[in-house]
C-alpha cells in the first residue's frame, strides 16, 4: 500500500486508435500466393491462415467455421499440393496457405454416434466393442492416425478399444476435437471419435475417484451453514459498502495448502 | 524483403528474447515476492482510467432508443441495438406455426445444452424441447474455455470467500443474488459433471488439482488440461445427443414473438442454407445465445468464436428487456499478438496461473502476473504504448513477453505438454517452441460483462423491473453475475449455473402453465418507428448473425443480381 501511482500524460483516445490500425489487416500486399479452392484459383496474400484466405477472396462461411482457433473441428480440411499425389488433412483456421494447394473443406461428418444410457453401463472390457462392434475391424492401416489435425496417436487408442484398455482410449483420445477426418478416411468404417467419446465419459464417471473434499463441501452447502454468512455479506454490501470493501482488499490470500478457515468468521480473517 | 526467421521468430526479436532468458533465473528464484508488484486499489483505478480500452474516450455513446435510453455503450453495441429489424414482420404468418413445443432454447452453446438437459430431468420430455442454433450444437464461446472452471470446495475455501472474490473482481457492481446463486450452485456443479464423466484433473484420492486465477484469493480453478471447455461442452452434447434432444443448426432465431399479454411466446428462426423462416411457439423461452466477441469493440480482434454478434441481445431489448453494465468491455490479457495468424487467439490465464510472468522487451516484470483481468490488459497497453517497452511484430502490433519457459522450470519438465497442450500445439504449429522461447502477447477482446438483467431463477426482467414469467436467460448473454469485470473460471460456472436455473424454471411454466396468448410481431414494430425517429440510415439492420471477413478487393467487384436469389 502507499505506492506512488506513476503519472504519464498520454492521450488514451490516440492509443486507442493506434491499437486498431495495428490490429487491421495491412493495406499493402508484398507476396502472394496462388490456391485453389475446389479447382478455382485465387491469388491471396502469402501468410494467411487458410481460412482467411478464402475470405479474402470473397467466400463468406456459414458452414465450415466455428471457433476459429483449433477447438471446434468445424473446419476441417483437405488438400493436395500441386505435383504431388498425397491427401493430406489440416484444419483451416490454424494452417497457413502454400502456394499450389487444392483445398476442399469438410462441412459434415455423417458417421454414426451410439446412444447409451450412462448411468446403466459399466466399465466391462467388452463395452466399446459392444456399442461399436466396426473398432473389431481396425486393419491397423494408421491412416487415421495420419489424418488427425490434432497429431494424436488415433490408430494406438482404437487398438486399446479392441483390448477393453478405457483409461488408455481416454487419455489418448484427450485432445481430439471431433472433426471426424479420422472416420472419412478410415478404411473400416469406425467411428472413432465418437467411440472415443463414450470411453473417456466411462473413464470419468466410473474410473476416476469422486473428489472427498467436493462431497464434504456438498454436504456443507445442504446443511444451510453458509446462508448465514451470505446474509451478513448482503447487508454490508447495501448498508456498509465501504467497510465490505475494506474485507474484500484485506481478504488473506492462499499461502499455505493446509490451512483451515471457517467461513462464518469472515471479520477475524485477518 | 524476407525476414530472416530463427525458431519461430524473426531475428530481431531474437534480440529481446536473448534478454529475457538473461532474467530468467533471478525472476524465478523470487518468484513469491511479486506479489510486491500488486496494486492498491488507487493505483487500479488510476491505470484503468488511462489505459483500459473502456475508459478512454471516444469508444461510446449514449443508447437513443429503448429501455435504456441515455446509458453509455460502446459505439459497436449502439450500432446493431439502434438498427432496424432485419426481418420484415409483415412477411411472416404467425398463424402457421412450423413448431409448437414446451421450450424453446435459442442457441446451442453451453448453456442452451445445460437448460435442455435439466428441463428434461425436470420431466419436460426431450422431444418437447427445441434447441435453435446459429452454427452447429457446440459451437460457441463454451467450447474455447481452457483454463478452467471456478468452486470452492476445498477445506480452506468456501463459497463465501469465492463470493468474495466476485463482488470485488466485478468492482462491486454485481447483483447479490446472483453471485450468491454462482457460487453456492458451484461445487453442485462439479459433482454432476463427475457423474456425467468429465474428465477432471485430479489426483489419485480423486479431489481436483486446483490452481490461481486472476483475482482469486484461493486456488479453485478446476481444469481439464487447458481444454476444460471443451470436454465440458463436448460431454454435455453427447449426453443431450443420448436424450435424443431435437436440435436445429444454421437456423438462429431473429426476432422474439411476443404475446397480447406482454408475455414471450418463442421466436421467428431462419435457416441460414434454405432462407425459409420457421415460427416457433414455445410456453418458456431460454435465451442462449452468448457474446459479443465478433463485434471487435474498438477495433480489438478476439478470443471468441465466429458467430459471437449479441444477437440476443438485440432481440431481447426489442421486446422490452432490460439490459446492464454493457459500459464494460472484457479484454483478456493475453492474446497471442504473434504470429500474424493468430493474433487474438486466447493464452489461458492459466499459463500465468501456472508460473509465467509478463515482462517487457528488456525481460524486466512491471505488474504482478494475476490482478484481476481488466488491470493486468491496462498494465499491458501502459508497458506498450505509453512505456514503450514492448516489442513490435513485423505487422505492427505491439506485445510484451509471455515467458512460459518459466513453467517448465518451476513446475517441473514437461509440465506444459501435460497441462497447457492445446497451447503448445498452437504455436509448434507455427514454429515456435514455447517450452523453451517466450511467447508474445496483448490484450484481446474477450467477454460481455453484462448484458439482459435476470434474477436468481434466470427470468430475464423487464423494463419495468418485474420478470417475466415465461422468458429466462443463461451464459454470457445474461448481466449482472460479474458486475463490470469477470474473473477467470466464472464464465464456464455461469452457463452451468444460470443455465441449469433457466432449465428449472422453464420446466416449472411448462407443468404450471398452458400456450401463451397470442403471438405478435407488434413490437418490432414499435420498435422500427423508433428507429426510424432518430434517422438510422437504412441499411444498418440486425441481428447481423455472423461478421463480414471478405477482402476488400472481392467486395469491391461484388455485384447482387435479382436472379438466384
Amino acid at each position: 500500500m502507499g505506492k506512488k501511482v506513476e503519472l504519464l500524460d498520454v492521450d488514451s483516445e490516440k492509443i486507442m486508435e493506434e491499437i486498431r490500425k495495428a490490429a487491421s489487416p495491412p493495406e499493402e500486399v508484398e507476396h502472394w500466393v496462388t490456391i485453389y479452392v475446389m479447382g478455382k484459383p485465387y491469388k491471396v496474400p502469402a501468410g494467411l491462415t487458410i481460412m482467411k484466405a478464402l475470405e479474402y477472396a470473397g467466400y463468406r462461411y456459414i458452414r465450415g467455421a466455428g471457433c476459429r482457433a483449433g477447438f471446434c473441428g468445424a473446419c476441417a480440411t483437405i488438400y493436395r499440393k500441386k505435383g504431388e499425389y498425397r491427401f493430406r488433412t489440416a484444419l483451416a483456421c490454424q494452417t497457413t496457405v502454400e502456394d499450389g494447394m487444392y483445398l476442399a473443406q469438410i462441412p459434415f461428418v455423417p458417421a454414426n454416434k451410439a446412444t447409451y444410457d450412462l448411468d446403466k453401463v459399466k466399465p466391462s472390457p467388452n463395452i466399446l466393442l459392444e456399442y461399436y462392434p466396426e473398432i473389431a475391424r481396425c486393419v491397423s492401416c494408421n491412416t487415421c492416425t495420419k489424418a488427425c489435425p490434432q497429431e494424436l496417436d488415433v490408430m494406438y487408442y482404437v487398438q486399446a478399444a479392441i483390448r477393453g484398455d478405457i483409461k488408455r482410449v481416454a487419455e489418448l483420445s484427450f485432445d481430439c476435437i471431433q472433426c471426424g477426418l479420422c472416420t472419412l478416411r478410415c478404411p473400416a468404417e469406425i467411428q472413432h471419435y465418437h467411440m472415443a467419446q463414450f470411453a473417456r465419459r466411462l473413464y470419468g464417471k466410473y474410473m476416476l475417484p469422486k473428489s472427498p473434499w467436493l462431497t464434504k463441501r456438498l454436504k456443507e452447502i445442504e446443511s444451510g451453514m453458509y446462508e448465514k454468512g451470505y446474509e451478513i455479506l448482503k447487508k454490508m454490501l447495501e448498508k456498509e459498502p465501504e467497510k465490505f470493501k475494506e474485507l474484500y482488499i484485506n481478504r488473506v490470500r492462499e499461502k499455505e495448502e493446509k490451512r483451515i478457515m471457517n467461513p462464518l468468521e469472515l471479520e477475524g480473517e485477518d | 524483403m524476407t525476414l530472416k526467421m530463427i525458431r519461430g521468430y524473426p531475428e530481431y526479436m531474437r534480440e529481446s528474447i536473448e534478454m529475457v532468458e538473461k532474467t530468467r533465473d533471478e525472476r524465478i528464484k523470487n518468484k513469491e515476492k511479486e506479489i510486491e508488484l500488486k496494486m492498491s486499489l488507487e493505483e487500479r483505478e488510476e491505470l484503468l482510467n488511462k489505459f483500459h480500452p473502456d475508459y478512454a474516450p471516444g469508444g461510446k455513446r449514449e443508447l437513443q432508443v429503448g429501455v435504456n435510453r441515455g446509458e453509455i455503450v460502446p459505439n459497436e453495441v449502439a450500432d446493431i441495438l439502434e438498427a432496424w429489424p432485419a426481418l420484415n414482420p409483415d412477411e411472416v404468418d404467425l398463424n402457421d406455426i412450423d413448431y409448437d413445443v414446451d421450450i424453446l432454447i435459442i442457441g446451442g452453446g453451453g448453456a442452451g445444452t445445460v437448460a435442455a438437459l435439466w428441463a428434461n430431468y425436470e420431466g419436460v420430455p426431450a422431444e418437447n424441447i427445441l434447441i435453435a442454433t446459429k452454427l452447429r450444437h457446440g459451437d460457441a464461446n463454451s467450447m474455447m474455455a481452457q483454463g478452467g472452471i471456478q468452486a470452492a470446495d476445498r477445506p480452506w475455501d468456501s463459497p463465501i470467500i469465492h463470493y468474495l472474490d466476485v463482488m470485488g473482481g466485478g468492482h462491486f457492481a454485481n447483483k447479490h443474488e446472483l453471485v450468491k446463486a454462482l457460487t453456492e450452485d458451484a461445487p453442485f456443479i462439479i459433482r454432476w459433471h463427475e457423474e456425467l464423466g468429465v474428465m477432471y484433473d485430479k489426483d489419485e484420492k480423486g479431489n481436483f488439482i486446483e490452481r490461481w486465477g486472476g483475482g482469486t484469493s484461493r486456488k479453485r480453478l478446476h481444469s481439464a488440461k487447458d481444454y476444460t471447455g471443451m470436454e465440458i461442452m463436448r460431454v454435455i452434447r453427447d449426453e443431450a445427443r443420448n436424450r435424443g434432444i431435437p436440435v436445429l443448426e444454421f437456423s438462429p432465431a431473429v426476432e422474439l414473438i411476443t404475446t397480447e399479454d406482454g408475455e414471450i411466446g418463442g421466436a421467428i428462426l431462419w435457416n441460414m442454407e434454405t432462407k425459409e423462416y420457421y415460427v416457433v411457439r414455445a410456453k418458456a423461452t431460454i435465451l442462449a445465445t452468448g457474446g459479443w466477441g465478433r463485434l471487435h469493440i474498438r477495433g480489438f480482434p478476439t478470443t471468441n468464436h465466429y458467430g459471437a454478434t449479441a444477437d440476443g441481445l438485440v432481440m431481447a431489448y426489442r421486446a422490452g428487456a432490460r439490459l446492464r453494465d454493457l459500459d464494460s468491455v472484457q479484454y483478456h490479457p493475453t492474446g497471442a499478438a504473434y504470429p500474424e495468424q493468430i493474433v487474438g487467439l486466447l493464452i489461458t490465464e492459466k499459463v500465468r496461473g501456472m508460473g509465467a510472468t509478463p515482462v517487457n522487451k528488456y525481460g524486466q516484470a512491471f505488474v504482478f502476473p494475476l490482478e484481476p483481468r481488466d488491470v493486468e490488459a491496462a498494465a499491458f497497453i501502459r508497458e506498450c504504448y505509453a512505456r514503450n517497452n514492448c516489442v513490435k511484430t513485423p505487422t505492427g502490433m505491439r506485445g510484451i513477453w509471455l515467458d512460459s519457459p518459466m513453467i517448465e522450470e518451476l513446475q517441473g519438465e514437461g509440465a506444459i505438454r501435460k497441462n497447457l497442450d492445446a497451447m503448445y500445439r498452437m504455436y509448434k504449429r507455427f514454429g515456435i517452441d514455447m517450452t523453451k522461447d517466450p511467447i508474445l502477447v496483448f490484450p484481446t477482446l474477450h467477454y460481455q460483462n453484462g448484458g439482459v438483467e435476470i434474477n436468481a431463477n434466470a427470468q430475464v426482467i423487464k423494463g419495468d423491473g418485474s420478470p417475466y414469467p415465461r422468458f429466462f436467460a443463461g451464459g454470457e448473454v445474461e448481466g449482472g453475475v460479474h458486475g463490470k469485470n469477470r474473473l477467470m473460471g466464472n464464465s464456464l460456472l455461469d452457463y452451468n449455473v444460470f443455465g441449469r436455473r433457466a432449465g428449472i424454471s422453464a420446466a416449472k411454466v411448462v407443468r404450471n402453465s398452458g400456450k401463451p396468448g397470442k403471438l405478435t410481431l407488434k413490437h418490432v414494430k414499435l420498435f422500427a418507428e423508433e428507429i426510424r425517429r432518430i434517422g438510422v440510415p437504412e441499411w444498418r439492420r440486425s441481428p447481423i448473425l455472423l461478421p463480414d471477413y471478405r477482402g476488400k478487393r472481392a467486395l469491391a467487384r461484388k455485384i447482387d443480381l435479382p436472379i438466384l436469389e
